[in-house]
């Protein structure tokens, strides 16, 4: 999707990539990031949580009409969940003999 | 079981080291190269975005038809006023442990973007959205997928687009 984005914006159309993978988006180097940290899946939100997802588009219209430099990343203040497990669970490897 | 932020370990999980060491652990010997490039494109906005058409583009997949088989190999394109009430997130690298992707909006946010447009945040929602196949080679997305999206937000005249990779 970062590729996508490069090449719209290098024919005019201004870009936003709202995402959770930080690296992987700033590592490619894309014109505007927002970046909230949870588990891949939901990077415009929670589930059915209105609010939240409103506030992150939002965020992202903001970056569209305000960002000065390209590779401007701003994070959303939103936390999955006081567990922070999810970090270690999602592509686990487990110890020899353990399937 | 529940752990705090390791402040010794940067705070977000980078899926560049976790897909590099996970595969390695399974015997591939030939670590995936990630898109990297030292310049980054930039256009400006030359009119406020409540006077601009803003489009929307996801890696999810249309849910195929009875009988059809699934077409995860080519820029698809819907109505943003009439969207699918799903999207297939199959065959997508997204935390299946930690989450679920019932809610079209947690990761295609249309219905969010229709209010804005409503509200007039935003010109207007283009007439279409797009979903580009998430391709192992770059070469592809770069040279088929990437320039078929541009055309078709040409040909929606969108000025701006949000693009919400899974």
């Amino acid at each position: 999707m970062s590729l996508v984005a490069r090449h719209l914006e290098a024919h005019g159309i201004a870009t936003v990539i709202l995402g959770a993978a930080r690296d992987i988006v700033e590592h490619c180097g894309v014109p505007r990031f927002v970046f909230t940290d949870f588990p891949l899946g939901n990077p415009c939100g929670k589930p059915y949580d209105v609010a939240m997802q409103r506030a992150i588009v939002s965020r992202g219209l903001d970056l569209l009409e305000q960002a000065f430099a390209p590779r401007t990343t701003v994070q959303t203040p939103f936390v999955w969940s006081a567990d922070q497990s999810w970090r270690d669970n999602y592509m686990r490897i487990e110890p020899a003999g353990v399937s | 079981m529940s752990r705090a932020v390791d402040p010794t370990h940067r705070t977000f999980v980078s899926y560049i080291d976790k897909s590099r060491e996970y595969y390695a652990a399974r015997g591939y010997a030939n670590p995936y190269r990630w898109a990297h490039f030292e310049d980054v494109p930039f256009a400006t906005l030359q009119r406020p975005l409540s006077q601009r058409a803003v489009a929307l583009i996801t890696t999810a997949h249309l849910i195929p038809s009875e009988g059809e088989l699934p077409s995860l190999h080519s820029v698809y394109s819907v109505a943003s006023n009439a969207p699918p009430a799903r999207l297939s997130t199959d065959g997508l690298f997204w935390d299946r442990d930690a989450t679920h992707t019932n809610d079209l909006d947690s990761y295609c946010p249309v219905h969010r973007l229709q209010e804005f447009a409503r509200e007039g945040r935003i010109g207007q929602l283009a007439r279409r959205l797009h979903g580009v196949p998430t391709e192992y080679s770059q070469r592809l997305t770069q040279e088929r997928d990437a320039p078929e999206v541009l055309r078709r937000c040409r040909e929606d005249g969108a000025d701006a687009a949000i693009l919400v990779p899974l």
